[in-house]
Parts: C-alpha cells; sequence; structure tokens
C-alpha cells in the first residue's frame, strides 16, 4: 500500500507477532508515544470470503497445503503438534478449551448459544453485517456440528473486508471537529507458555493476562466500562474475555450471558455492538475497535447505545479485546470532545 | 476403521526421537536430567532449572482425558466423525499431548476418562493415540 499510494512515511511497521491483532494499534500507539510519528495509518485487509469462495481454502491432503513437495504435506514447528491428529483447525483447539471450561464450570451449551445470538440481534441493526436475519435459540441448535461444542454459528463468518484506524498525538484531539477515542490503557501480557495445548489453565488462556495488565495501567476498573467488543472468533473466546477483563468472576461468565439480557444493546453491558465476527463478518480483530470507535463517537446509527434503539447513557468508556489461544491484546478506549 | 490420512510431522534432531518412539511401543517426552522435569514440545534447555542435560525417557503412556472434542467437519475429505483429546499424562501435571483418542465411541469420552497409549504406523512414523485403558474398571475413569 505505501507503494500505490506513494506515501513517505517516517515509521512503518508489518507482521503479526504480539498481542493479536491490535498489536498494529498498540505499535502505532508507541510510535507516537516515542515520536516517531504524528498520525499512523492502521489497517487490515482479510479476503477470506473470496479465497473460500473461488474453491475453498486450500484444504489439507495429499495434494494440499503444508508444502514440501509431493506426498502428504509435512509440517515442523507448533503445528507438528495439532495436524497430525487431524486437528486442523483452531475451532477444534478452542473447542477442548470450552469443553475444559463446560467440564470445570457447568458452563452449559445454551449459554453458549447466547454469544451467537446476541450478535445476531446487534447485527440486525448494523447494515454492513453480513448476516442480519432474526436467528432463534432453535436455529443456533439447529445448525450443524462442526467440532463439539462448536455449533456452526460459534463459528466466525469470513468476509472481505479493509478497515482503518488512525492512531493521532492526543493534542489532535483539539484540532478536529468530532469526538475522538482515547487510548486509556493496553493489555499486551503474556505469562504463560506461548502454546495452544500447553498453556497451564485451559479455560482461561492468555487473555486472563492481556485483561489483566489492562487494569494494572488505568485507575478505571470494569464497573467503569460503558460497552464491551469482545473478540468473538469463536463464540468461547468472548466468554473467556468476559472473565479475563474481570466484567464477571472466573467461570462466571456462563451465568453472566445467561438469557442474554445483561450483554444486550440495552443491558448492562453491551456487548458486541456490532454483531461481532460471528454475525457482522470477521475482520479479524480490527472490527471490534472500529465499532468502540464508532459507539464512543456516537456514530453507531440504528445501534448507538444511549440512542433511540438502547436509552440509556451514551458510551464513554469501552473495552476491546482480540485473540484466543496464546495469542491476546487488550485496551481501553474513553470519550474525549473534540475542539 | 480405515487408517485416516495424517499429515507428517517434519523430521528434525530435535523431533524425531517423539515421532519414531513407537516402535518399541513405549512413548517418550525430553526430559531434563538435572532436576526431572519432563519437557514437551522439547527444548534445547530446561524451563524448571536451566539445565541442559536434555534427554529422550520412556513413560507409562498412561494418563486422563484432559479435554476433548468431537470434530464432524469434513477438513480433510473424511466425513466420519472423529475425536480430537487433549491427554495429560501421569507423570507431570501440564504434560499434555493433543492426539486422537481410538478405541471407543465419540460419546463414550468423557473429561477424566483414563487411558493408555497406542499406536498408529505410517511410514516410519508412529503416531501416539490413546485408547480407554483397559486396566481402569472405574467406567468414570480418575478425577
Amino acid at each position: 500500500m505505501q507503494d500505490a499510494l506513494r506515501l513517505q512515511v517516517d515509521w512503518h511497521s508489518g507482521g503479526i507477532e504480539g498481542a493479536a491483532q491490535l498489536a498494529a494499534v498498540v505499535n502505532a500507539v508507541l510510535a507516537v508515544g516515542a515520536g516517531l510519528a504524528r498520525h499512523v495509518l492502521v489497517y487490515r485487509t482479510v479476503t477470506e470470503s473470496s479465497a473460500q469462495g473461488s474453491g475453498g481454502r486450500s484444504g489439507i491432503g495429499m495434494d494440499g497445503g503444508g508444502g514440501g513437495g509431493g506426498g502428504a504435506p509435512r509440517f515442523g514447528g507448533p503445528l507438528q503438534w495439532s495436524l497430525p491428529f487431524r486437528a486442523y483447525s483452531a475451532a477444534n483447539w478452542l473447542a477442548m478449551n470450552c469443553h475444559r471450561h463446560m467440564h470445570e464450570f457447568g458452563t452449559t451449551p445454551e449459554q453458549l448459544a447466547q454469544i451467537a445470538l446476541n450478535g445476531r440481534r446487534n447485527a440486525a441493526r448494523n447494515p454492513k453485517a453480513v448476516y442480519r436475519e432474526p436467528m432463534t435459540l432453535d436455529d443456533y441448535f439447529a445448525a450443524r456440528v462442526i467440532t463439539t461444542p462448536f455449533r456452526l454459528f460459534d463459528c466466525d463468518a469470513p468476509v472481505d473486508g479493509s478497515t482503518a484506524v488512525i492512531v493521532s498525538a492526543a493534542e489532535h484531539a483539539r484540532a478536529v471537529d468530532h469526538p475522538v477515542a482515547r487510548v486509556e490503557a493496553v493489555g499486551t501480557a503474556l505469562r504463560g507458555r506461548p502454546s495452544w495445548d500447553q498453556w497451564d489453565d485451559m479455560t482461561t488462556m492468555s487473555a486472563r493476562d492481556a485483561g489483566a495488565m489492562v487494569w494494572e495501567r488505568t485507575d478505571l476498573t470494569p464497573a467503569d466500562v460503558d460497552i464491551a467488543e469482545l473478540y468473538d472468533g469463536f463464540s468461547f473466546l468472548t466468554m473467556t474475555w468476559l472473565e479475563a477483563l474481570g466484567f464477571c468472576g472466573k467461570g462466571e461468565s456462563g451465568p453472566f450471558i445467561e438469557g442474554g439480557g445483561r450483554i444486550a444493546l440495552d443491558g448492562e453491558l453491551p456487548l458486541n455492538t456490532h454483531g461481532g465476527q460471528l454475525s457482522a463478518g470477521r475482520l479479524h480483530g480490527f472490527g471490534f475497535i472500529h465499532e468502540a470507535v464508532l459507539q464512543l463517537r456516537g456514530e453507531a446509527g440504528d445501534r448507538q447505545v444511549g440512542g433511540p434503539n438502547a436509552p440509556g447513557r451514551a458510551p464513554e468508556v469501552a473495552a476491546v479485546a482480540n485473540g484466543g489461544g496464546p495469542i491476546a491484546g487488550a485496551m481501553i478506549l474513553t470519550k474525549e470532545d473534540g475542539r | 476403521m480405515s487408517v485416516p490420512f495424517r499429515v507428517q510431522p517434519a523430521l528434525d534432531d530435535e523431533n524425531r526421537f517423539f515421532w519414531l518412539s513407537g516402535e518399541d511401543g513405549c512413548l517418550r517426552f525430553a526430559r531434563c536430567g538435572d532436576c526431572g522435569e519432563w519437557l514437551h514440545p522439547p527444548l534445547p534447555r530446561c524451563p524448571a532449572c536451566g539445565g541442559r542435560d536434555i534427554n529422550p525417557e520412556a513413560v507409562s503412556g498412561r494418563g486422563q482425558v484432559w479435554s476433548y472434542t468431537v470434530n464432524h467437519h469434513s477438513w480433510d475429505g473424511s466425513t466420519e466423525p472423529y475425536t480430537i483429546g487433549l491427554v495429560e499424562l501421569d507423570e507431570q501435571q501440564g504434560l499434555r499431548l493433543t492426539t486422537n483418542l481410538v478405541g471407543c465411541a465419540p460419546d463414550e469420552v468423557h473429561i477424566g476418562m483414563r487411558v493408555r497409549v497406542t499406536f498408529e504406523q505410517q511410514g516410519i512414523v508412529w503416531f501416539p493415540l490413546f485408547e480407554p485403558d483397559p486396566d481402569v474398571t472405574d467406567p468414570e475413569g480418575g478425577s
């Protein structure tokens, strides 16, 4: 993109290492803070819908992905510990985390379903969402099983899309005529093993660490948060983030979302107000920060918290989280008025 | 059930022992000769004590199902459901292996079920899978 636009940049960064997808935004915050840049364009583009639509993603098989010339693909590195056992997808890996959560805390499939149902309800008010038709609990359970306990609507929806976030020096807020989102705190910690299956506590994953760290860097508390935009690449991940960020106790996310009222647009903690990746589409993490900024700016249209469809206080503090497994990043954003 | 397609590991000096281990019926993990810590995946340095005397050592091959999932989606062309398990070995808390649970129907698997290793040979690689431990009579297994 730098070449296409012939941009002359003082700082640039690419790649995927770090605190999940939010790492790119955190890097921009650091660059601005260090004075390397005054404004940073951070973007992510996904083309998974096209990739899967035009004959499917490269399959796992004798002629499939994985590299290594002819014959069966061979894998070294971390994937050698999952792919040979036909655990091909993060769906498989995270389904085991979810099962363990159900085993330890009594979390039920009906509770898990609330993440998908909540996303669909909110997506109905988001003109850019891909799945907007109503979904009932029966619809959810009627969908095919992917890998127990995950059903189809526990898995996010591939889309084509780009999301851009501009990170600017704080004093720039006075130069614009609309509210902006201020980065209050970030959580980037990884305090357990960088592994999907060797993580010490399967029910938490690294969300635990990023979630704890974000509160170590602010005087705000979970009770101050007005809206939560929490990664739902798979439904269960949102539940781990609710616990990791302290909106409920460890293991208590099932009862917390029971029935869906508390996390609805007009509930005490509106969650994934654009529909999340499950219904709005998989912008791979960036959709959550985009939605948080829209809500803080009061530009979320029919789904605006504090608007006609969700009466109450306009949001001033948003929690954003990305990632699952050993990859996690969290961020607290606050509303700041423009000039 | 026929032998399923399996992605093959790319063998190197660090992992070869693991993937060939089943030839004599034993499952092996890397272990620190200084403090006895089991390491998985294999590492050149012990994260518990810093020791560098790391060598493969046989385990009992017994453990419990820490978690599992029954896969229904056809990722590799097969449409038959199969069970992916995460087994914690008896030797050390947290010493876990992602594997397949075989020798029992998917709906018979439960967390805490006692299992033991069994190997499936494909080429020179012996894939360590787990089956219900026949020496355990308690149908609910361990913890």
